[in-house]
């Protein structure tokens, strides 16, 4: 066996830090208080109201809103995200001009950006953790940087007091989802089944087993992401689940022109099934 | 073994390691144990071995290039991985992970593919073994290979548009990976380079080092128990590359890759990460992913395989780029003095070696001839008119 080099760094994973960051509290706090927990995602940079959108689905209801910053090959995400990351990149999307205007959102829920390693490891780690820290950013989801490689970024963003958002999939066996939630802080990212992002007509009954296989093993909230497409399926896994994220059935709207009316209209209707379950 | 195997977390110095979904981390580490276990079991050793003996039609000869050699004043020896069945090198490594995913109880195969020649490689071990198969293909390359598009279908297979991006092979891995990440329980996703996450680009090497073990040999023979001066091949992901370096990398000889100067990963790229592995890429000043642009669709890729990087990093291997109407002399050039029509892939080998004749007069250089050009006629035959 070849031996460990510097360059093994990937090895070593840092321990998550013992607080909960900004957007842990919250969510534990809106668990606490009996609600059911809405993360919507918007692409940013997706046409000229997006920012307007995002205001307008936290005031429909959302506990905490994922901003998308795009990324040109976009590997878990399924056809219609694909397509608003290439929208916006062609509108001139960088992920300097997705946080600044971030900056001036003042949403009123915490915000975590999700995006592709490579944008976070071309910056740089302390950088692109300060700059997302700076723009009120309170946690980043990297969904092709798995437990394994996740020390260096995770050391960088702990130091920002980024809070690093781990995704636990259905494939992972039992002794590997406690060390998943013991490095995730914000929230446990279940991905609900096996595939892309991307709306399904019915909810995979793997996002029920995957969020009962989370909440046997930690206290972190644990959202199911990955084809939740409807108020009826937010309902059904969040029986197990603490809440949702939402996704491309939110994009599919964007993209037909829904805008902020439209987008709020469809947030508050999944706000209102939860709160009505 | 002449190229270490890589780190525990899947590196050739800082370069590799495993950054995929974490739906796919479980099938990672499956594979490498699998792997692991295969290579060091005689008995698959011995029924790949038969494969490329009794199916593949190895060993390929070594040839040396008289007529060429007395017009550029380099006396030339090409590996012909171009007479291996299907056509190119890449049957070594797709009979390998056909074997391997059988073993495991994968009974589907999905690949993406450039020029086609992986994707008509995976089809024919997918044909061979009773396997379903599905092939992922860019837009822009399925127009420009249609030949093999239709080998792939004759073959079996299922081919689906990338559309996507570029639409060249970056999209049809990335739609490849979307599939695995979806069918991950009874699917091998069957990788045609030295590219991907661990143990990919470890294991894709090992089933073409049997290139470089036999040209070894086969230059110890021809040169008194010499090596070439030089070792050459076209480089994308590098599979062919690697392939034929890994039998001289604990040598004298001078190992030098070839990259389109539309697809240089190595020659201008920076370190980034993206399918699967920390590599060499071009980019943007955000760390957008470029779109390659190469006459090649074999060769039509913004990044390269890790251990390109490191050996790059490293200084054991030197990376020159060529141009297209470089590639397109050469392609004639081989045609015409040797009889051998190469496919454009390591006509850029080749174009290397015309174009820097000066410094290499007098010189032994071994090319890696890893396909046939049959697959890219139609397309020269628009070039040339």
């Amino acid at each position: 066996m070849t031996p460990l080099t510097a360059a093994d760094e990937g090895l070593t994973v840092p321990a998550a830090p013992p607080e909960p960051g900004a957007l842990e509290q919250s969510l534990r706090a809106g668990r606490e208080a009996g609600r059911k927990l809405l993360v919507p995602y918007v692409t940013g940079g997706l046409g000229d109201d997006w920012a307007e959108i995002v205001r307008a689905i936290a005031d429909a209801g959302a506990d905490a809103i994922e901003v998308g910053i795009p990324f040109s090959d976009p590997v878990m995400d399924g056809p219609v995200i694909q397509e608003a990351s290439e929208r916006a990149l062609a509108a001139g999307a960088t992920p300097a001009s997705v946080l600044d205007e971030l900056r001036g959102v003042d949403a009123g829920v915490p915000l975590a950006v999700m995006t592709y390693y490579n944008l976070a490891f071309h910056m740089g780690h302390e950088r692109f953790a300060s700059s997302l820290a700076e723009a009120g950013v309170a946690a980043a989801i990297l969904p092709d940087l798995p437990l394994e490689e996740v020390g260096p970024w995770a050391g960088a963003a702990d130091a920002a007091g980024v809070e690093t958002v781990l995704l636990a999939a259905p494939t992972a066996p039992d002794d590997r989802l406690p060390r998943i939630v013991a490095r995730s802080r914000g929230f446990v990212y279940a991905v609900g089944l096996l595939g892309v992002t991307g709306e399904r007509d019915a909810l995979a009954a793997s996002s029920l087993v995957i969020a009962r296989r989370l909440k046997a093993v930690t206290d972190v909230p644990v959202l199911v992401g990955v084809g939740v497409s409807s108020a009826e399926q937010a309902v059904e896994v969040s029986q197990v689940a603490d809440g949702v994220v939402i996704g491309s059935a939110l994009m599919r709207r964007v993209l037909e022109g829904a805008g902020p009316a439209g987008a709020a209209a469809f947030v508050g209707e999944v706000r209102a099934a939860l709160d009505a379950a | 073994m002449a190229l270490p195997e890589p780190s525990p977390s899947g590196r050739f110095g800082e370069f590799g390691g495993r950054y995929v979904p974490e739906t796919l981390v479980p099938a990672c580490l499956e594979l490498e144990e699998a792997f692991r276990e295969a290579w060091a079991d005689p008995a698959f050793r011995a029924e790949l071995d038969d494969l490329l003996r009794d199916y593949a039609g190895r060993p390929s000869p070594l040839t040396e290039c008289h007529r060429l050699s007395d017009e550029i004043g380099v006396r030339v020896l090409l590996k012909r991985e171009d007479l291996n069945h299907t056509g190119s090198h890449k049957i070594n490594n797709v009979l390998g992970q056909a074997l391997l995913a059988r073993r495991m109880g994968k009974t589907r195969l999905v690949a993406e593919t450039g020029a086609g020649q992986h994707g008509v490689a995976t089809a024919t071990a997918a044909a061979l073994l009773g396997m379903e198969c599905m092939v992922y293909m860019g837009e822009v390359d399925m127009a420009r290979q249609a030949l093999n598009v239709f080998r792939m279908r004759l073959l079996g297979a299922e081919v689906v548009p990338a559309v996507s991006g570029s639409r060249t092979l970056k999209d049809a891995v990335n739609e490849a990976m979307r599939d695995w990440v979806a069918t991950v329980e009874g699917t091998h996703y069957c990788l045609g380079s030295v590219m991907g996450p661990h143990p990919y680009p470890w294991m894709v090497r090992e089933f073409h080092t049997v290139i470089g073990s036999e040209a070894r040999a086969q230059c110890a023979d021809l040169l008194d128990g010499g090596v070439p001066d030089v070792v050459t091949e076209c480089v994308g992901g590098g599979s062919n590359a690697i392939g034929i370096f890994s039998g001289f990398a604990d040598t004298t000889a001078e190992l030098v890759g070839v990259e389109p100067a539309g697809g240089a990963a190595v020659g201008r790229g920076v370190p980034g990460v993206v399918h699967g592995m920390k590599s060499y890429l071009m980019q943007d000043e955000f760390g957008q992913v470029q779109e390659a642009e190469s006459i090649s669709a074999g060769l039509d890729y913004p990044g390269v395989g890790p251990e390109h990087s490191h050996l790059a990093a490293i200084g054991r291997a030197r990376y020159e780029q060529v141009t297209d109407a470089e590639v397109i002399d050469a392609f004639q050039l081989l045609s015409r003095t040797e009889g051998i029509i190469p496919a454009l892939e390591p006509a850029h080998a080749l174009a290397w070696v015309s174009r820097d004749r000066a410094a290499l007069a007098g010189r032994t250089v071994l090319v890696n001839l890893s396909g046939r050009g049959d697959k890219d006629v139609a397309q020269m035959m628009e070039i040339l008119g």
